[in-house]
This record gives structure tokens, C-alpha cells and sequence, in this order.
């Protein structure tokens, strides 16, 4: 059976972990995980760090943004409301 | 990721898909307010794509701006095949871009330059909970992340900025960069594996006493 190498899977994690890979490259790359630690672990911390990165609650609109857009955009209907 | 329920997803998809073109057709009826609708579930991946490349609050901000009027005012050349916000979202990456070249006065040369295809080897780990995640008060955890995400090079940050924390799709990520999906696939892999050594080696220096990382 053809079989990946550590290098070849590091390759593939980051699509392994969005699930863009076929069915076959997926079988070989989890059975490379089984056998080989240091993948597994590479796999699991790369996941955990996107998991935090990824956590919304960190990165936070500036205040008041929302409202900032809203007065320009209204600025913007007024003068197209009487332009045009 | 992973978990993700494909299908679910589709759905979704169809389902935004439908109620934007609704609010479009408003809006270009001349029922403007509708606008806000169409552009507030979006706001933060506006702001954060325009962060991503610019890197400052003020000019972020300033550019989101620009790219959300400027949206309202070509909505007529919005043909509603990709979703709006992939649309909105090109908008706001060609934008911030410009405004970076101008800010630098540099060649877009070199943020475009292509992708050193060297293999990326990553620090090895005996095992993740070697990594004092635990440890770290939540405040200095953002921070450490921060300091990851920052660490990263340009071509780097920008790409998982977009995907993993905006959470853009790959198509989506590839429209507001302007570059091809497998030179997304391709800097996002590198760009994920640096934020995780960054950010290991990060812990590590200020937890030394867990600290086993090998040289």
C-alpha cells in the first residue's frame, strides 16, 4: 500500500482541516496519523491555535463603528434622495 | 473546518443568497434604508479584511468605509451570482490594498511576490499540553495571539486573517486578495503552521519552566 510521508502530510494538514481533499488522500493521511505521533500532535495543536485564533470574541468591531457607517450611508441616501 | 456540515452549510448558502437579492432589488427600487440590512451581518468581515492588510484601526476603518459606499453606488453592476458579501468583500481588499501602496509608496511587487515553495517545517511537539494554554489568563492569551498573528509576514497574516478568523471561504478569500485558490491553499498551509509555532514559541519564552522546546 502506497503510504505518505511526514513531509506530504504536513503539506495536507491545512486541507485536511477544511476538508478539501479526496476520499483516497484522506484514508492515506489518517493512517499516517495513527502510526506517526508527531503528525497527530502537529495536526491537533495547529487545529487548537486556529480554534482560538478563530474565537470572535477577541477581535472586536471599534466602537461605535456601526454607527459611524450608518451616519455616512445616511449622508449618502440624503443626497441621492435629492440628486438624482 | 472539518466539523462542518456541508450540506447545512448549502442550505444556508441559498437561503442568504435569496434574501440578498430581495434587499437588492428593494434598495435599487430606491428604498435605500434597506441598505443597512444587506451590509450589517457583513460589517465585522468588512472591517477585518481592511485590518487584515492595513494593519491600523484609523486607515481600516476609513477604507471600510469608502468600500461600502462604494458598493451602494455600483450595486447596479452587482449581478448577484457570487454572494454580496464576496463582492463587497473584493471591494474592500482592492481598497485597502491601494491604500497601502500609496501609504508605502512600495512596489506591490513585493507583497505579491510568489510564494517561496521551500517545504515549512514546523516545530516539533511531544505533545500539545506541553503548550501552557491553561496557564495563560485570558487577557494574555489574546495577546499572545496577537503577537502570533502580528509576527506573521504580510502575505501570511492577510491570508488567515481572512480565512480563519473572518472566516471567509476559500473562494471568498481568494476574490478579496486577487490571487488564485491554490495560491490561497498554498500560503494559508504556511500561514498556519507559522501561527502555530509562533505562537508555541511565544508561550514558551514566558512559561519557561514548561518550556522544553527543542532548538
Amino acid at each position: 500500500m502506497i503510504t505518505l510521508n511526514c513531509e506530504e502530510v504536513r503539506r495536507e494538514i491545512s486541507n485536511y482541516l477544511d476538508d478539501d481533499m479526496s476520499p483516497r488522500m484522506r484514508r492515506l493521511l489518517e493512517a499516517h496519523l495513527e502510526q506517526c505521533r508527531n503528525c497527530a500532535v502537529l495536526l491537533d495543536s495547529t487545529h487548537n491555535v486556529l480554534v482560538l485564533l478563530a474565537d470572535e470574541q477577541r477581535f472586536e468591531l471599534p466602537a461605535g463603528f456601526s454607527f459611524r457607517v450608518r451616519q455616512m450611508l445616511a449622508k449618502e441616501f440624503e443626497k441621492k434622495q435629492n440628486g438624482d | 473546518m472539518r466539523m462542518q456540515n456541508t450540506l447545512v452549510k448549502e442550505s444556508e448558502n441559498d437561503r442568504v443568497l435569496e434574501r440578498e437579492r430581495e434587499l437588492i432589488t428593494e434598495i435599487m427600487a430606491g428604498n435605500h434604508e434597506r441598505y443597512y440590512e444587506l451590509i450589517a451581518p457583513i460589517e465585522r468581515r468588512v472591517y477585518y479584511t481592511a485590518y487584515a492588510i492595513l494593519r491600523t484601526e484609523a486607515d481600516a476603518e476609513e477604507v471600510s468605509q469608502e468600500a461600502i459606499l462604494k458598493a451602494f453606488r455600483g450595486l447596479r453592476t452587482f449581478r448577484g451570482e457570487a454572494r454580496f458579501s464576496s463582492w463587497l468583500l473584493s471591494i474592500v481588499g482592492n481598497e485597502a490594498r491601494m491604500r497601502l501602496r500609496k501609504r508605502r509608496e512600495v512596489s506591490l511587487e513585493l507583497l505579491k511576490s510568489p510564494d517561496n515553495e521551500d517545504e515549512y517545517t514546523p516545530i516539533e511537539l511531544a505533545e500539545w499540553r506541553e503548550i501552557p494554554v491553561e496557564a495563560l489568563a485570558q487577557k494574555e492569551l489574546a495577546a499572545r495571539l496577537e503577537e502570533a498573528l502580528a509576527a506573521l509576514p504580510e502575505i501570511y497574516r492577510e491570508v488567515l486573517t481572512l480565512r480563519d478568523i473572518d472566516e471567509l471561504n476559500i473562494a471568498e478569500t481568494s476574490a478579496a486578495l486577487e490571487i488564485s485558490v491554490p495560491a490561497v491553499k498554498t500560503r494559508l498551509s504556511r500561514a498556519r503552521l507559522m501561527v502555530r509555532d509562533y505562537f508555541i514559541s511565544r508561550s514558551w519564552a514566558r512559561h519557561s519552566a514548561v518550556g522544553k522546546a527543542k532548538p
